[in-house]
């Protein structure tokens, strides 16, 4: 019986060599792969359950992660959600996160390779692993001025740092409150998901990068930077003045915002139609840079080009081959011309610094759980746009837009604003977007601030910027300048 | 007689010269190396208790760890019992009932954690108290039986009780069906038993006995084909006949598992006993078949081979009755990978069952991989300390039943265990010792108590024939 016995006993080593087998497969090789289902929760519910890093403003967690007694072991809880919604986005627990909660998931969960050392050793103590901690560059201040000055208006406010390229403050309206959507209930989060989607003025976009208007006449600023850098013109070369003035190659007619002609005379300097913000010369102007000329410029600025702060800033556009019709619409932001209030406020910041454009930034820098910095962000100088000259005879015509000119509603006493004002026709009927960009003081660049307000403001097509977008920003400069 | 310990053959030589009396003050060596390995076995299973507690709540709850402790009394009672009436029994068997049977009642209880039962809700508060039946079960069954060529007496005694207890749960009114199988009964809603867990204890002594009596009709006389002889038509009886009794119990009492397990014992019991290959590949050939023609008609098997095939395909895995539930334990087995998350720090709870068909996969996330080869490596030691009673056995039926009963172990673990990943189908078994169950618990502990009393035979007795 012995020699059956020796072969049963191979028998069973051979079953139990394939349960070694099999285990291991599962456990070692497959293991990666089963990970990566995307039908295993375990993952998910692991993405969770990390103590994620916090998200920081001026010092103070915007967004953080408080232990619960459930399977996400974590709750992501937003403080003054809807003031920061559009900077910290949000992370649900059945989908996507968005913000930054998504541009820097991997920084936030401890996953990214900065983070390799963290989670071996983490592996070896038995410790849970922790996210990374992210300071913004906003300023409380700022925000909380931004979000009060914008009112019930449906729009957005960006101010940023024009030496630095640090965005102070991202305000977006209608807002939303991201600890709705952060739940613990799936069912829930798709409720108030759906809402959202279909509320009024769609409040999940960003409009501060994420929505695009056409900017009418704060888009003169690139079209005037373009001729100046041209050397073609100064702010003295002067265009014919008259009263309607007729497209080319159609029947259409430009007028003057408010009628008649730029000013008195027959002719108008280019430094008075952006004091006056007259379409009649600017559609002039356009028409003998070209198209080309003003899409360089604007390309220089940034148009054209999605680039990340780390969240994703949606391109802005100008046309590609427009005619000549389209190239003097263009010329004062009308046509197919488009802007993010991100977009304008790099225009102005590059103007204010002198010519310089300064990399936008959200992030200040990544800190470890053990508050050692991961990752610091310096100030990145992206390019020279225009020369300091030009940049001083803008900022000096953007002065005395201000002070006597069609953005006289931005005025501080006692310091220089420089601004322009905005007022865009979008349909035949629709309501207006109405813009102010600006900085101050105009001497010494502190401040670079974009106003949008869509949906006409609330007064359909008789609101216009200096009416409604230049006493917002005067608000919040304000704010900011005597803080 | 391979590597008969050195001990025990003095203690033999020692005992004629100088009387019984002497030999009660002979130090139990084996008994010794026992308590040692007890105490480090109920010293793991409390550590694993209290790293539950730690890893899921955060803090020590005295209540289980004081039940655990019970448990350990009953283990540590069987261990004095042993002392007094199987001395030179196998000082390996009992820790690694006791390791396995905690570790399972841990993890158990790290799964009641996670769902929040607590009380007699609480799986692992009643498989505690089932343990305990089972280790008292276990030691009457030592005082009882204390020669086990008893059992060979009572060979178509206990044919009669296995055939009866596995046709039991088909019994109008005292069956019960739980998740699709009819392998249960109950009385009123008194608590439900899976008699074919017993049945699998008379069925090896049956067969043992049965066998030990016919073999010679079984083995000797035939025909020659392909260089193997095969039996004459009337002596396919007996084999005949337990697979009708397998294929009835996957028929009617849908149970694959089980039909596997019975056909697998028997047939194993049968080699060893009539030295014929040819009996294997014809049980073989018949099981096979019928299973393939089962695969096709009946609905419960084919899913169960489609799952098993194609368990990560979409369709299957979100079919009713798909692979949802094998692909969970997959999840949970990857996520555990080499280490482990650690007791109390995965997520079992999120696989189907997990504390009973599914417990090697709950294990195999909090344990990881190297936690499945501990535990693996304990039901092969466990297995081999069985076979050794064959390989050092002087009377065929104990080496029959020694061999069988440890083997019904092997296949056990082979079933479920290859079944969860996926080296064979999926059919519902239960992992020996370590999954929630009470009968399971009790005829496991069974074993081990026939396997005790058989080993200490073996080295009591050497020279005895049957």
């Amino acid at each position: 019986m012995n020699r059956e016995l020796k072969r049963v006993s191979i028998v069973v080593m051979l079953m139990f060599a394939a349960l070694l087998g099999s285990t291991s497969v599962v456990q070692v090789f497959q293991a990666d792969n089963l990970a990566a289902d995307d039908r295993n929760t375990r993952t998910l519910l692991d993405s969770y359950s990390v103590e994620r890093g916090a998200i920081l403003a001026g010092g103070e967690p915007i967004a953080q992660s408080m232990p619960v007694d459930d399977n996400y072991k974590f709750q992501r809880t937003y403080s003054n959600g809807l003031l920061y919604a559009p900077i910290t986005g949000f992370i649900p627990v059945n989908g996507a996160p968005t913000g930054l909660e998504q541009a820097l998931n991997g920084e936030l969960s401890g996953t990214s390779n900065a983070q390799f050392f963290d989670q071996v050793s983490s592996l070896v103590t038995g410790q849970d692993p922790k996210g990374a901690s992210v300071e913004t560059s906003i300023d409380p201040v700022a925000q909380q001025a931004a979000w009060d000055a914008l009112g019930d208006n449906t729009g957005s406010v960006v101010v940023t740092e024009p030496k630095t390229g640090r965005v102070l403050a991202m305000v977006s309206k209608p807002s939303y409150d991201p600890n709705t959507l952060a739940v613990h209930d799936s069912a829930a989060v798709n409720d108030t998901y759906d809402a959202l989607v279909n509320a009024p003025g769609n409040p999940l976009i960003n409009r501060a990068i994420n929505s695009l208007n056409p900017p009418g006449s704060v888009f003169k600023l690139v079209v005037v930077a373009a001729a100046l850098e041209s050397g073609q013109y100064t702010p003295e070369s002067t265009f014919p003045n008259p009263a309607t003035w007729t497209l080319p190659n159609s029947s259409s007619v430009v007028i003057n915002s408010g009628g008649g002609t730029c000013g008195s005379g027959d002719t108008v300097t280019i430094a008075t139609a952006l004091k006056l913000s007259c379409n009649i010369p600017m559609a002039e102007l356009g028409l003998a840079l070209g198209d080309d000329a003003i899409r360089a410029m604007a390309e220089k600025f940034g148009f054209n080009s999605e680039f990340t702060i780390p969240l994703s800033v949606t391109a802005s556009e100008y046309p590609e081959d427009p005619d000549d019709a389209q190239t003097a619409l263009s010329a004062f932001g009308q046509t197919s011309v488009r802007a993010t209030p991100l977009q304008m406020a790099l225009v102005s910041a590059t103007i204010a610094n002198g010519g310089i454009e300064m990399q936008p930034n959200l992030v200040d820098e990544i800190l470890a759980p053990d508050l050692s910095p991961l990752q610091t962000f310096e100030p990145v100088a992206a390019d020279r746009v225009l020369s300091a000259e030009t940049a001083a005879t803008m900022t000096q015509m953007m002065v005395n837009g201000v002070q006597d000119g069609a953005a006289s509603n931005a005025r501080i006493d006692g310091v220089d604003v420089a601004g322009k004002t905005g007022t865009a026709e979008n349909g035949a009927d629709d309501p207006y977007t109405l813009w102010f960009t600006g900085f101050a003081p105009a001497a010494d660049p502190q401040y670079a601030i974009t106003v949008l307000i869509e949906d006409g403001g609330g007064l359909g097509q008789t609101g216009y910027g200096n009416l409604l977008a230049a006493p917002i920003a005067k608000q919040v400069l304000e704010a900011v300048l005597n803080k | 007689m391979p590597r008969q310990s050195k001990t025990t053959s003095d203690a033999r030589e020692a005992a004629p010269q100088t009387g019984k009396i002497r030999r009660l003050h002979l130090p139990q060596k084996l008994r010794n190396l026992e308590l040692f390995l007890l105490i480090l076995a109920c010293g793991i299973n409390l550590g694993a208790v209290v790293l539950v507690q730690l890893g899921a709540l955060g803090q020590i709850d005295t209540t289980l760890v004081l039940l655990g402790a019970s448990l350990s009394g009953l283990v540590f009672a069987m261990h004095i019992v042993l002392r007094f009436v199987a001395r030179e029994a196998d000082p390996f068997i009992l820790p690694i009932a006791t390791l396995l049977n905690g570790i399972g009642i841990a993890m158990i209880y790290r799964i009641d954690i996670a769902n929040e039962e607590a009380g007699w809700a609480s799986a692992a508060v009643r498989q505690t108290v089932w343990s305990g039946l089972a280790i008292a079960l276990a030691i009457a069954v030592l005082l009882i039986i204390r020669n086990h060529r008893v059992l060979f007496r009572y060979t178509y005694v206990a044919g009669f009780v296995g055939v009866s207890l596995l046709l039991l749960p088909l019994v109008p009114g005292l069956g019960r069906e739980v998740s699709g199988a009819r392998v249960w009964i109950g009385f009123g809603s008194f608590a439900t038993f899976q008699p074919g867990e017993i049945a699998k204890i008379a069925l090896a002594v049956f067969f043992a006995g049965y066998l030990v009596r016919n073999r010679d009709s079984l083995s000797m006389v035939g025909k020659k084909f392909l260089g193997m002889r095969f039996p004459r038509l009337r002596d396919l009886g007996p084999i005949l006949v337990v697979w009708a009794l397998s294929m009835s119990v996957i028929i009617f009492q849908r149970d694959l598992g089980t039909a596997l397990l019975y056909f697998g014992l028997f047939l194993v019991m049968l080699y060893l006993a009539t030295g014929r290959l040819s009996w294997v590949l014809l049980g073989m050939g018949l099981f096979l078949g019928g299973a393939l023609i089962a695969s096709q008609t009946l609905e419960y098997v084919n899913g169960r081979f489609t799952n098993w095939l194609d368990a990560l395909n979409p369709a299957v895995y979100d079919a009713a009755g798909g692979s949802y539930q094998l692909v969970q334990g997959l999840f949970g087995l990857a996520k555990g990978g080499l280490i482990g998350t650690g007791l109390g720090q995965g997520r079992p709870e999120l696989t189907p069952v997990p504390q009973s068909d599914y417990i090697i996969a709950s294990l195999g996330e909090e344990l990881g991989l190297a936690g499945v080869f501990a535990i693996l490596a304990l039901y092969l030691l466990l297995v081999a300390r069985g076979f050794r009673i064959g390989f050092a056995g002087q009377d065929d039926f104990g080496k029959l039943l020694g061999v069988g009963l440890s083997f019904v172990i092997a296949l056990q673990c082979f079933i479920v265990i290859g079944g969860v990943t996926r080296v064979i189908p999926l059919t519902g078994l239960t992992t020996p010792f370590l999954a929630a169950g009470g009968s399971s618990l009790v005829a496991n502990w069974i074993i081990v108590a026939l396997l005790l009393r058989l080993s200490d035979t073996v080295r009591n007795q050497p020279r005895l024939v049957v």
